[in-house]
């Protein structure tokens, strides 16, 4: 047998899923596993219908509802808002037509679909993985090929099981050395992405590398995989390893005794091969990372905290500058400002970025004895009711709430105005969701892209705060 | 699936970059469980003011481009969240081509499976393109498929790329779910084939 080309972990996983090759070399792309929620499924649905089709494989699908609905108590009496009421009864009632597993609302396991995927064991290494949503790329952390798609595209992976995709080209992005105090894996990939910019990824998928990678826990390196999207790239993903074999083994639904052992064989090969091509590589210093906090309307318009707003006049091409201008104005900055003297209205730890519980525990590490500033609203939404369980276990919830955060039921809440948890116009907010777009957390609302840790900071200092200087109470 | 062949149209201008999918169809907008209908939305918080009354000022607002057919964009065109949302808002108003010098992956898949073409061209063409339609309703452009091709008003011709495949199935009004249903028993075999590797898959 001729001896093969070094693989990346991409090429290995893209081998074993290429089902048929069209002439002109796109892929017929086998899927694995497809998530599914309430917002990006009811055209799907209804196209499935209307052609007379089914679900090819409803056990690879698996239906949760965290977009459209309330985090607070109101959940158990029922939707509110007529419209968010019908897409998630028009779920329902499609998961029950076609046969496909549903987590419900009032379920414990419900939660954010990107965070109960890993959770529940579902979304392995080696996997395809896609859903209807963008931080798809978040399960890319298990060494799996995770990515969003859209609606067309849920539709034909509910027919066929099977995606019409090209290959895309490998990246690379190396972190090495120790995290800087204060720093985590939101820290990371926000200096990731202010260096590499929003479209740096374009066409690419990217493998994260490097020791500061591998020393991230499997929430730390989900945080990094989800805002892969907010660099442009396809998919990231981290080459699995005993922390994700270990991570694994804790999970309800992920393989157990011999189907385990058959699993970790195949698992230890998919590593990139020594000397493995990637047309793309980017290399950070994890020890030159500070605390990052965004400060414009687009992720990549990043600072460490101590930094200042920049001045939009001393950008190159006028393009830049009319852009700048425009953010500024949305941000309601000006040039020069502290990034520290920024008052904060709002608070919002949470999301798929990072809502697990090693975010809350870093959260409520720092708030622990501490007050929220007066006037401030800070909220905490774990990611599924599983972590909501978690934390309250470790009485994280009692910490928080002592300090004045509210603590909420599992769902997507203000990463997104969708739901009732939203931003009034104007209203400045701290928060650890992946994107700071105009509008996304509400019409008119200011976001700040920033750490748990950080923002638990910025909830008690009633600013944007370094959380170096709020280092926990009592652990010294 | 409506097929593109031949468009000639008034194109508006939309000198931005990073344009997301946010600020094409805002969140709170995506609660329909149709496809139709999102067009009155489209480019929500540049085209209404807070008070919900028309911005003059932008773009789609002015007389000479509510019929607009193609969009102009500089880099990074449909960033952001998946919705498909975002090719509907579009093709609803009436905007069958958005030309720009790149796309954002998933925003440029979703445009070809609703019968709008995403055309590629450098930044300088992008420019020059903006500067054509900036002239209105007078400088019609034309996206020939077919041939490859966007005619500016002025007759001169820009070839651009597009991958075969989805050209085929553009040009056609195709569904790829029916081509790739011509692959079913492949499927079949690699099912089977999967299920005896990788027992713990089997779901
Ligand atoms: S938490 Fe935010 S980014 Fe994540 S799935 Fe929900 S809306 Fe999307």
């Amino acid at each position: 047998m001729p001896a093969q080309a070094p693989r990346t972990l991409f090429d290995k996983i893209w081998a074993a899923h290429v089902v048929d090759t069209l002439p002109d070399g796109t892929a017929l792309l086998y899927i694995d596993l497809h998530l599914t929620h309430e917002v990006t499924t009811p055209q799907a649905f209804e196209g499935l219908r209307a052609a007379g089709r089914k679900v090819r494989r409803p056990e690879a699908t698996l239906a949760v509802v965290d977009h459209n609905i309330a985090t607070d108590e109101t959940r158990r009496t029922g939707i509110g808002d007529a419209e968010s009421r019908l897409q998630v009864e028009t779920l329902e009632r499609n998961v029950s037509e076609f046969g496909v597993p549903y987590i419900p609302l009032l379920d414990d396991r419900q939660g954010i679909v990107h965070i109960i995927g890993p959770e529940l064991g579902r979304s392995l290494p080696g996997m395809t993985i896609v859903c209807g949503d963008s931080h798809t790329s978040t399960h890319g952390a298990m060494g799996a090929l995770a990515f969003g798609i859209g609606t067309s595209e849920v539709e034909h992976v509910l027919a066929t099981q099977t995606l019409l995709q090209k290959p895309a080209k490998n990246m690379r992005v190396s972190v090495d050395g120790d995290l800087a105090f204060g720093c985590s894996a939101k820290d990371i990939v926000l200096a990731i992405i202010g260096k590499i910019g929003t479209a740096g990824g374009t066409g690419h998928v990217v493998e994260y590398a490097g020791d500061a990678i591998r020393a991230l826990d499997m929430a730390g390196r989900m945080t990094v995989c989800n805002m892969s999207i907010e660099g442009g790239a396809r998919a990231g993903m981290i080459a699995p390893d005993q922390t994700t074999f270990d991570y694994i083994a804790r999970t309800p639904y992920g393989p157990k005794g011999e189907a385990l052992e058959g699993a970790l064989r195949w698992w230890r090969t998919l590593p990139s091969d020594e000397g493995a091509r990637f047309d793309r590589e980017v290399t950070l210093d994890a020890h030159a990372i500070a605390p990052q906090v965004t400060w414009g309307t687009s992720p990549e318009d990043v600072l460490p905290i101590t930094g200042t707003v920049p001045d939009p006049d001393e950008a190159g091409d006028e393009a830049r500058r009319a852009q700048l201008h425009r953010m500024m104005e949305y941000m309601g900055l000006q040039p020069g400002q502290r990034l520290q003297d920024l008052p904060v209205d709002v608070v919002f730890i949470g999301s798929c970025t990072n809502s697990r519980i090693e975010d809350i525990r870093a959260a409520a590490a720092v708030a622990r004895g501490r007050k929220v500033a007066e006037g401030v609203r800070a909220l905490v939404v774990p990611g599924s009711g599983l972590v909501k369980k978690q934390a309250e276990r470790e009485g994280l919830d009692r910490i928080l709430r002592e300090a004045g955060f509210e603590w909420r039921e599992a769902g997507c809440s203000m990463c997104l105005g969708m739901n009732p948890d939203k931003l009034k116009p104007g209203q400045r907010c701290a928060s650890t969701s992946n994107r700071n777009f105009e509008g996304r957390q509400g019409q008119g609302g200011r976001t700040h892209l920033l750490s748990p840790a950080m923002a638990a900071a910025a909830a008690l200092a009633g600013k944007l705060a370094d959380v170096r200087d709020w280092q926990p109470k009592g652990t010294a | 699936m409506q097929a593109f062949t031949t468009l000639t149209g008034v194109a508006a201008p939309l000198p931005m970059a990073n344009v997301d999918t946010d600020k094409i169809i805002p969140a709170r907008f995506l609660k329909s469980i149709s496809r139709t209908g999102f067009g009155q939305n489209l480019f929500y918080t540049l085209r209404f003011r807070e008070d919900g009354a028309e911005n003059p000022d932008f773009v789609l607002n002015q007389p000479a481009y509510r019929k607009a057919e193609v969009l102009i964009a500089f880099e990074n065109f449909g960033c952001g969240s998946s919705r498909e949302h975002a090719p509907w808002a579009l093709l609803d108003f009436g905007i069958r081509c958005v030309i720009a010098p790149d796309f954002a992956d998933i925003f440029h898949n979703n445009c070809f499976k609703n019968g709008i073409l995403p055309v590629r061209l450098p930044r300088e063409v992008c420019e020059t393109l903006m500067d054509d339609a900036r002239l209105g309703g007078n400088a019609r452009l034309t996206v020939d498929l077919e041939r490859q091709v966007v005619v500016r008003p002025s007759g001169e011709e820009i070839p651009f790329d597009v991958d075969p495949l989805r050209k085929h199935l553009l040009l056609n009004g195709l569904d790829d779910i029916g081509q790739t249903l011509q692959h079913a028993g492949a499927i079949d075999s690699f099912e089977t084939r999967r299920k005896a590797e990788q027992p713990w898959l089997a779901g």
